[in-house]
């Protein structure tokens, strides 16, 4: 790495971001205050404006990191005392965040503004909240997973309650706050226990000394192995860590919810391949069986408690769930296969999840926003192009082809049956018909179901876009999956060579 | 003519190039559903003629694939966009383009609401079911396989009758729940040949010990979907609630999806677990046979008992494809062109009274002759088709699905040939309860027969129900050459010979294996 010329060049986009963030941070305070500002009409609308210019300025961020990560270099490299790698791995899961972070907070502008929210630490936060991530996918060592964890969990929870009026909202943050400490502690003992018993912290180390003693690993490392894997277990939601979930995206604003949704959870989940394959990878049986449970249960949950639900958010929340379970799946095979369909499955997911999510912030009766299934009732005869873009991404999360989400079920139970996991293959399947059930629900309600009025219009331009972009990719995907199932295999392989 | 053209891409995609056509015409309501019905009409008939154009470039001495197309798709993943036909699945291809523009006429007057949205549902249907049957990769053939689903699920929930929900939601799940282990069986496979191509696939050996596993797995999606007795009862739901063309669909083309993945899949590429596993498919199809034939006869529905009839009729297919002989899949392959052409017109002939008093049970009708001699005349020729009368298509087909289960088993036989005496029996019954006797009911005094646009609809139906069954020897001379090479290696691989081995067949064999070596 000494020979690269620039010292730090592996880690520039995360550098840049970090910098970015924090100019937009001073940028935002002081135009805020400034002078222009104030002379416009009001305090409120100066805020929102403000706010505005922000966003898109933070958006500019993410795009230039999104092309600094693409451009970056392939090859795997390590920074900051093997803190810090850098490679095709951590790059695919970059890019998906990067693109996470950036559609839902496009599809945030227009809300709050709209919903008294437009205020701009918004922006920033969700700008800190990708670092954290990009960092997380990064980590090389548990010192550093933890401060990359850290850094998104707390910009997480701020925005959870951003809308500092509504009691729901409020409650989210402090519950996924309370929970998302605990877990946070979970994984600082586990983390403590491996070093206990191994004596280092680094990964590269770790997976050396785990593969010396991989016929008989010392109990206390594979004690902290599960506290980690618990730990991480929550911050993806998979059940049965799921609790906050539910109560968390139903409470928390729309467009934060559509990004907690994707980016944290593809950075967690990433992050837990990375962790479970790497330091230790040597001893698959010892962790395979607690993904296994984790993903059975999962995608059960995912699959029943969702049948019941009348609020769209809580829906996509167990929804959520499900979908985990499914990638874990792929986690559960653990070789290269597995971990790439876990990438395919995550990038697929990204899309379709956006796309819902565009539609819910669409739901708008009189001004105000509706989240309930019935709303939706008759959408096909009043708005098709939005009944019909809802259709798209249903189907495709219930796994049906030729839509994106039959690709990424197909890449996970691929590696499943590779493995020999046929048992968790059929549970999975299976439980994919349940939870068709209440995607077809929602295509029922919107195409059989007699009118409950139409939603306000115009929908917006920015949310118009997104949701574009998301279901075209959802439909679409099958006629050119190849650049995306390539990317996500050169991904996989670099994780397994050290 | 067509050597150089993709001209399969062309027959699958005709259609949905149609459907975005269709999605973007503009004006008011009345100018859109007339524009939509005209393009639904002229892409389907175009797809239709040119699906003829295979016909007669296809050459019924081979029994490879022909107007093979192979493009990359998924690189890592071996797998390609493949299509191409041979004599198995070229009818069913010209099934689906021929049923297709007599649904979009069937709905011309039927469907008055959201009709752009109708008729692109009924495009794409024709573009999966076509590219189901000419798909010669794994997973692109489940994903047209399941695709079919989407359209038929919003076909018969939204244009459907009372009950459409509950029936739509039982299609589609019924159907998933089956389909979703063969994904899991079209995997393995993969894990264990290392491809997922249909040609090489169907020349490849798979251990015996995994085939039984495999073989269930395929079994669940597609018993669910011919559909056997006892996972049928999706299929009088569906029918019943579906709109008159959905139900031609259904039982015209969808119910062959099945049975051809029994005779595309099972039968070459499991052979030894087909054979395994044959006395249950004898079973299952032996109650089918009997059971729903007797279910039809109490019928009140018209649409329910030509429902249950459909599984009657398919019974015959599933026990001809599993008898391994080459009369009982030319059989199988004959009932299945036949009964999807009488099927869908029986329900078209429902759907004609229906459309006119808004009724399918069968006591609010009776003596209609006297008001629709030509509607009564067409109705008897499918009815006597359906019961199998000698001169129809469906004679052919349950003859020779007969005979070839006589050869593997006499009793199987004998229980299946008295479901042509119940088939008889509930038929004739239906017919004399709405066509004969008097006509007393006095909202049916001013009952009109047929019109122009109906009567367009069953001229070809008739033709071709006629010369399936006058002169059967065009059809039967396409399959022939794959049929004999299936049942071939079929026979090949098992380890004992059956009992009766075809004497005309043998010959046959060896040559086809000599050629494929």
């Amino acid at each position: 790495m000494d020979d690269n010329g620039f010292l730090l060049g592996p880690a520039l986009p995360e550098l840049f971001l970090a910098i970015a963030g924090m100019a937009l941070l001073m940028f935002g305070v002081f135009r805020g205050e400034g002078p222009r500002a104030a002379a416009d009409t009001g305090r409120g609308l100066a805020a929102a404006a403000n706010a505005r210019v922000v966003s898109w300025i933070a958006i500019a961020i993410l795009v230039v990191t999104g092309f600094l990560v693409s451009g970056g270099p392939i090859a795997r490299l390590s920074l900051f005392s093997d803190m810090f790698v850098s490679d095709a791995y951590a790059g695919f899961a970059k890019l998906l965040i990067l693109i996470g972070s950036a559609l839902t907070l496009i599809v945030a502008i227009d809300y709050n503004e709209r919903e008294d929210m437009g205020r701009f630490e918004y922006a920033v936060l969700i700008l800190f909240a990708t670092l954290g991530m990009m960092l997380m996918v990064s980590a090389n060592d548990l010192i550093s997973l933890y401060l990359g964890l850290e850094l998104q969990s707390l910009s997480l929870y701020v925005v959870a309650a951003f809308r500092r009026d509504s009691s729901m909202s409020t409650e989210a943050g402090l519950k996924y706050f309370v929970l998302g400490a605990l877990a946070s502690g979970m994984l600082l003992y586990g983390a403590s226990l491996v070093y206990g018993f191994a004596g280092t912290t680094s990964f590269p180390a770790l997976a050396a000394i785990v593969a010396d003693q991989a016929a008989d690993p010392p109990f206390g490392l594979i004690f902290g192995l599960v506290f980690i894997a618990a730990a991480l277990a929550f911050k993806i939601s998979a059940a049965p860590f799921h609790m906050w979930t539910p109560d968390v995206y139903q409470g928390a604003p729309t467009p934060v919810t559509a990004f907690f949704s994707v980016a944290p959870k593809i950075a967690a989940v990433v992050l837990l391949v990375r962790v479970l394959i790497q330091p230790f990878g040597t001893i698959v049986g010892e962790w395979q069986q607690i993904v296994i449970a984790i993903s059975v249960l999962s995608m059960l949950l995912g699959a029943f408690a969702a049948i019941n639900q009348t609020n769209i958010k809580r829906l996509m929340a167990y929804s959520s769930i499900g979908h985990v379970g499914y990638a874990l799946v792929g986690l559960a095979a653990g070789d290269e296969n597995g971990v790439r369909g876990v990438l395919v499955y995550m990038a697929i997911y990204l899309f379709m999840n956006v796309a819902t999510f565009a539609v819910i912030l669409c739901m708008r009766r009189g001004g105000k926003m509706v989240e309930d299934i019935a709303d939706l009732a008759g959408l096909a005869k009043t708005q098709p192009v939005l009944a019909a873009a809802l259709a798209v991404a249903m189907f495709s999360m219930a796994g049906v082809p030729p839509l994106a989400g039959f690709f990424g079920k197909v890449y996970v139970f691929l590696a499943a049956v590779g493995a020999g996991l046929y048992v968790l293959a059929v549970i999975g399947v299976l439980t994919s018909v349940v939870s068709a059930f209440y995607y077809l629900r929602i295509v029922k309600v919107m195409y059989f179901d007699e009118t409950a009025g139409a939603f306000d219009r115009p929908i917006g331009g920015r949310v118009g876009v997104v949701l574009a972009i998301s279901s075209l990719f959802t439909l679409l995907f099958f006629v050119y999956p190849a650049p995306l199932v390539n990317a996500a295999s050169v991904a996989a392989a670099a994780l397994f060579q050290n | 003519m067509t050597a150089n053209w993709p001209i399969l891409s062309l027959v699958t995609f005709l259609p949905t190039a149609g459907a975005i056509f269709i999605a973007f015409v503009r004006g008011t309501p009345e100018v859109v559903a007339r524009n939509s019905r005209m393009a639904a009409l002229w892409a389907s008939l175009i797809t239709f003629v040119l699906s003829l154009a295979l016909w007669i470039d296809f050459d019924h001495t081979t029994a490879d694939f022909q107007f093979v197309e192979v493009h990359d798709w998924i690189p890592s993943f071996g797998i390609t966009y493949q299509m191409g036909v041979d004599g198995i699945s070229l009818l069913f291809v010209l099934l689906s383009t021929f049923l297709t523009p007599l649904c979009i006429l069937a709905s011309w007057e039927a469907i008055q609401v959201r009709v752009r949205e109708y008729m692109i549902a009924f495009l794409l249907l024709e573009t999966l079911m076509v590219g189901m049957f000419c798909a010669l990769d794994f997973i692109l053939f489940y994903l047209f396989f399941e695709g079919v689903l989407i359209p038929m699920f919003l076909i018969i929930g939204v244009w459907g009758g009372p009950r459409r929900v509950y029936s739509a939601f039982k299609f589609f799940l019924y159907t998933f729940a089956g389909s979703v282990l063969m994904l899991l069986a079209i995997l393995a496979i993969y894990w264990i040949t290392d491809t997922t191509d249909i040609p090489t696939l169907l020349n490849t050996k798979i251990p015996v010990a995994a085939q039984y596993w495999l073989w269930l797995a395929f079994f669940a999606s597609f018993a669910v979907k011919v559909p056997m007795w006892p996972v049928h009862t999706w299929l009088p739901d569906a029918h019943v609630e579906a709109p008159t063309a959905g139900s031609v669909i259904l039982a015209g083309v969808l119910l062959k999806m099945g049975a051809y993945g029994f005779l595309r899949f099972s039968l070459p590429m499991l052979p030894e677990a087909s054979a395994y596993f044959a006395p249950l498919v004898y079973a299952l199809s032996i109650v089918a046979i009997i059971y729903t034939s007797l279910v039809a006869l109490v019928q009140e529905d018209m649409k329910k008992l030509i429902a249950y009839s459909s599984v009657a009729h398919m019974g015959f297919v599933t026990m001809g494809t599993f008898s391994g002989t080459v009369q009982g899949l030319q059989g199988a392959l004959f009932q299945m062109l036949s009964h999807g052409v009488v099927s869908g017109a029986l329900f078209l002939i429902v759907g004609v009274i229906y459309d006119r008093m808004h009724t399918r049970e069968i006591a609010r009708y009776g003596g209609l002759v006297h008001r629709m001699p030509v509607y009564a005349f067409v109705f008897m020729v499918f009815m006597l088709a359906s019961v199998g009368l000698p001169g129809t298509s469906g004679f052919v087909g349950e003859f020779l699905a007969l005979t070839g289960a006589f050869q593997a088993n006499t009793w199987v036989a004998f229980l299946a040939t008295t479901g042509l005496i119940l088939g008889a029996a509930y038929m004739l019954y239906l017919y004399r309860r709405v066509i004969f006797g008097e006509l007393v009911k006095a909202d049916l005094k001013d009952i009109l027969d047929l019109n122009l646009r109906e009567k367009a609809i069953f001229a070809p139906m008739i033709v071709v129900v006629l010369w399936m069954g006058v002169y059967p020897k065009s059809f039967l001379d396409v399959f022939s050459p794959s049929v004999e090479a299936l049942v071939g290696r079929y026979q090949a691989a098992q380890v004992v010979p059956p009992a009766k081995p075809v004497k005309p067949v043998k010959p046959v064999v060896a040559q086809r294996l000599a050629e494929t070596k």
